[in-house]
């Protein structure tokens, strides 16, 4: 085909070349258009959901993938809500999320907790608080605590910083610390766990929650009801701020051979070793 | 026959650019439209409580809409004075040298990537707004004044060439009158320019309005309405950017009928703006 593109026209003049250029670049164009609406990979499947399992989940499948060459597991952060969706939906194969499913999700999908995650309510390491109580965090997060003096602070003003709506640390959060009590319009809202950890990082007086799994040397998590956020905490049933890691998929409708074994392999000792050293808890067949 | 072809190709093109616009118009409005008509439009724009995710769901707006004008009015009120003088000062009186060296630059200005000036705005100019001012740092302030420096190529080079348009003799006329050359640039050329030099603030203004990643990471994205310029808030760009991915069934619907009030709002903008740049430079005086 382009060797006729090529030595086209050898009679017309200087003139008309151009145009054998432009159509080049036309069928380079158009070959180019073909590639991207191709068919996906055979080999391959698409994981999509929680921007807080999407780290965890890509760190499983490059080490799935290494050990087993030629396959291909997509892994897309996209947020709780939009992966329970593409499952039902049947865009993505398995669909990430962290927050428990409502009913009538849970009546269409199967699930399974991969690994169980804390949160931390971390503040700056300036602060001089170690630990808080249920009620004073409901009490800062509703917005009836103002003040850092108030908790036993220095008398500086709180800088209040959640998630958005729709997130599943944030529903996580309504759901576990704010019992359904509104989270004050002051806070201010980031779009992901690094955001959150970054502001509170750079501000003295900011308080945030974020996975126990991400917490570093930049913030300090809080004792909370005097229990200190720890893996052992969690196990042992003491530290109260858990959430699943949940992958689901469309009830009544196997899994592919690809889908199943990357499962099993995320359940069985390999994966959840890992999960645990990542800082997770070990999770369960059943939520 | 090639001639037809190529014209038909190009007419393809022409009406593929107006078929993507109207795709857009209805997929926008076909999937807001229907949740404003359920929750009404009175109670859309001027509800104060935006809680998509609350049982029941609450679908105010105005938190939103009041970030962005105040916002849009900080960022024009740092960026109009800085840009006009730009203008003024390549038009009038810098050496054809330094105009060329400058021209480029402003141009460079506007290929930042919106992401950086985000990123400059979060990491140096948030901290230093909190240790001047106190405060969270992350403000409408913060906001605007990065904001500001982002509508500044618009600004500089629409008023640029409506300063340019100036006839001669207008300006030789004003000299020849005695006045010096400042008053001949602020009593007769300005106000000459006036129609273009509008049409810019009014195309930045629309910049502004629909800048959504700097925001996202600069205005810390609280729901209060701002009552000071050191206070963090929402704009209707911002609560999409953040919220869209995670967001599902009614909570998307409601962002999709955030992003017709915007839509709105720019073409209201853009009109504006297309009329007073078609209104002739000697409107005025020929009348």
């Amino acid at each position: 085909m382009h060797i006729t593109l090529r030595h086209s026209n050898p009679e017309l003049p200087r003139g008309a070349r151009p145009s054998a250029r432009w159509r080049r670049l036309l069928l380079l164009w158009l070959m180019l258009l073909l590639v991207a609406c191709g068919p996906r990979d055979a080999g391959g499947i698409t994981v999509t959901g929680s921007t807080s399992v999407t780290p965890f989940a890509e760190h499983l499948a490059e080490l799935y993938q290494h050990a087993h060459a030629g396959v291909a597991i997509n892994i897309q952060g996209l947020g709780s809500s939009a992966g329970i969706r593409a499952a039902l939906d049947g865009v993505a194969e398995i669909g990430m999320s962290s927050r428990h499913l409502e009913p009538d999700e849970a009546s269409q999908l199967d699930q399974i907790v991969i690994a169980r995650d804390a949160l931390a309510v971390i503040v700056n390491p300036d602060n001089p608080i170690t630990g808080l109580s249920t009620a004073q965090i409901q009490g800062i997060f509703g917005g009836r605590i103002r003040s850092w003096d108030a908790v036993g602070g220095p008398a500086l003003p709180i800088t209040v910083v959640g998630r958005e709506a729709g997130s599943g640390t944030f529903s996580a959060f309504e759901e576990l610390v704010m019992k359904g009590k509104p989270t004050a319009t002051l806070a201010l809202r980031q779009g992901s766990n690094g955001a959150i950890r970054q502001i509170v990082a750079q501000d003295p007086n900011a308080i945030g929650y974020i996975s126990l799994g991400i917490v570093d040397s930049t913030v300090k998590a809080l004792a909370i009801n005097a229990v200190v956020p720890s893996v052992e905490h969690v196990e042992a049933g003491t530290y109260t701020l858990v959430r699943p890691f949940l992958f689901v998929w469309r009830k009544g409708q196997p899994l592919s051979p690809l889908g199943q074994a990357f499962v099993d392999y995320v359940m069985g000792a390999a994966g959840q070793s890992e999960l645990l050293k990542a800082g997770l808890v070990k999770g369960s067949t059943t939520p | 026959m090639k001639e037809r072809g190529i014209g038909i190709l190009l007419l393809l093109a022409a009406l593929g650019a107006l078929i993507a616009l109207g795709l857009i118009t209805y997929f926008i409005f076909q999937a807001g439209v229907p949740l404003i008509a359920r929750v009404g439009l009175w109670e859309f724009l001027s509800g104060m409580r935006w809680n998509p995710t609350s049982k029941p769901p609450q679908f105010g707006i105005l938190p939103m809409i009041v970030g962005s004008l105040w916002l849009t009015v900080g960022a024009l009120v740092i960026g109009v004075p800085l840009g006009l003088a730009v203008a003024v000062f390549m038009v009038e009186l810098a050496p054809p040298q330094l105009a060329m060296v400058m021209r480029p630059a402003i141009q460079l200005l506007a290929g930042i990537p919106s992401v950086i000036y985000g990123f400059i705005g979060l990491t140096l100019l948030a901290p230093l707004v909190r240790a001047a001012f106190g405060g969270p740092g992350l403000s409408v302030l913060t906001g605007a004044i990065i904001l500001g420096f982002m509508i500044l190529p618009t600004i500089i080079a629409i008023s640029e060439d409506a300063i340019r348009a100036v006839p001669l003799a207008i300006r030789e006329g004003a000299l020849a009158l005695g006045s010096s050359h400042w008053q001949a640039i602020s009593g007769v050329i300005l106000p000459t320019a006036r129609s273009g030099i509008i049409a810019g603030v009014i195309l930045g203004m629309g910049r502004a309005l629909g800048e959504t990643m700097a925001v996202i990471m600069m205005i810390g994205n609280s729901l209060d309405i701002p009552t000071s310029p050191l206070q963090p808030a929402t704009t209707l760009t911002s609560n999409i950017g953040l919220e869209l991915a995670y967001a599902s069934g009614p909570h998307r619907e409601a962002l999709f009928a955030t992003g017709v009030v915007l839509f709105i709002f720019i073409m209201i903008l853009n009109a504006l703006a297309t009329t007073f740049v078609r209104r002739p430079v000697l409107s005025r005086s020929s009348t």
